[in-house]
């Protein structure tokens, strides 16, 4: 029996076959898939911030921030037997749900979100092979680390796999 | 306790405090929607509780429930985020009795855009009413920005006014108001306020109404 392992907001967790892994409702926020595609190990972490320097928390929640999230999950799957050169990643989100008047930085969150993503995953050395960001709609997204699919859903445009 | 950050310090008397705010702005927001559509609407009573962010959206239905929300952020004294929460069924009763026009829907676009313009402006109007009471109640310079409207995934829509408390806390006081109504057999929820106040916010608010946050 195969099991879907949830990711919730600033969470992230491992997944190897049979099970996928899967996320919902992401709006500013961005899904990141980290994927061996030799040993078909598995990691999404759902972010909600860009950058854990600008915290003003006391106790660090490192899955939260693109930068300590990314970072995690990669030594996660590293002490999961996963091998550095054959991770590959995909990612979803960093809508902009509302549009405002004031361009405030808050508001600008979902692409500053996706650019940090991009940028965490430079540092190791990861490629990006498929990314559906930006745009205004919510996504949900699950992925399988058999067919190494990436499965996106929007409320109005149905699912597409990248 | 000084910067008041930690919401596990908030006794009893202070979500009292928050539940009445709730009370008092839901209350003149529920009166003008009665207002505008000539029906008697039904207020609950305010729910007040700290939530860890993750279960959020739980509260309406979970992440993926698809909703119509209406947010804004509060600027001023005591900033903060508000939303309301509608379920598309809810929402698109709401708008057919208001512009008289039985096909209006929310579930595939196009949408009608005198529909949504209506939408926007009861959303204005509710939120209007919600914070000039608060205001008035605290004293407080409270000043909402034009709100956004989407129909999207609870969890989606969320995110966003999240974002300013995430970067402190890994949890949010929600000040959550039902209104219903009255008529409404189904008794089916027509919406949710959700006040979000700023970590930083709480204590203005305390002091604005004269309650010690040092006990």
């Amino acid at each position: 029996m195969s099991e879907v392992i949830k990711v919730g907001m600033a969470d992230l967790k491992l997944a190897a076959p049979p099970n996928t892994i899967r996320t919902s409702g992401l709006g500013s926020c961005v899904g990141v898939v980290i994927y061996d595609e030799m040993t078909n190990i598995s990691g999404m972490a759902h972010v909600m911030l860009p950058d854990s320097s600008q915290s003003k928390q006391v106790t660090l929640n490192t899955a939260k921030y693109a930068d300590t999230a990314i970072k995690e999950l990669f030594n996660k799957m590293i002490a999961e037997g996963a091998r550095s050169y054959s991770l590959k990643a995909k990612m979803a989100g960093g809508a902009q749900m509302f549009t405002f008047q004031s361009g405030s930085d808050v508001m600008r969150i979902g692409p500053r979100n996706v650019e940090a993503v991009k940028h965490a995953l430079k540092q190791l050395r990861i490629p990006v092979l498929a990314s559906d960001v930006g745009g205004k709609s919510g996504r949900t997204i699950e992925f399988d680390p058999v067919s190494k699919k990436l499965h996106i859903r929007t409320v109005n445009q149905g699912t597409v796999a990248i | 306790m000084g910067e008041l950050r930690d919401l596990n310090q908030l006794k009893p008397f202070h979500l009292d405090v928050l539940k009445e705010i709730g009370n008092i702005g839901a209350g003149h927001a529920a009166t003008s929607l009665s207002t505008l559509l000539k029906r008697k609407i039904d207020m609950k009573v305010p729910n007040v509780r700290v939530v860890p962010l993750q279960e959020l959206p739980d509260q309406v239905g979970g992440a993926e429930a698809e909703v119509a929300a209406i947010f804004l952020r509060i600027e001023g004294d005591a900033p903060g985020s508000m939303f309301f929460l509608s379920a598309i069924d809810q929402a698109e009763r709401l708008i057919r009795s208001l512009i008289e026009n039985e096909d209006f829907q929310l579930k595939q676009p196009p949408f009608d855009q005198i529909g949504l313009s209506a939408l926007q402006e009861v959303g204005n109007i509710l939120s209007g009413s919600y914070l000039s009471s608060l205001a008035d109640f605290t004293k407080l310079n409270l000043q909402p920005t034009v709100p956004g409207l989407s129909i999207d995934m609870v969890g989606a829509v969320l995110n966003y006014g999240l974002m300013s408390i995430s970067e402190v806390s890994d949890h949010a006081l929600v000040i959550d108001t039902h209104i219903t109504e009255a008529d409404n057999e189904s008794e089916e929820t027509s919406g949710h306020f959700f006040l979000l106040p700023d970590p930083d916010s709480f204590q203005v608010i305390f002091k604005a109404l004269g309650v010690d946050v040092d006990e």
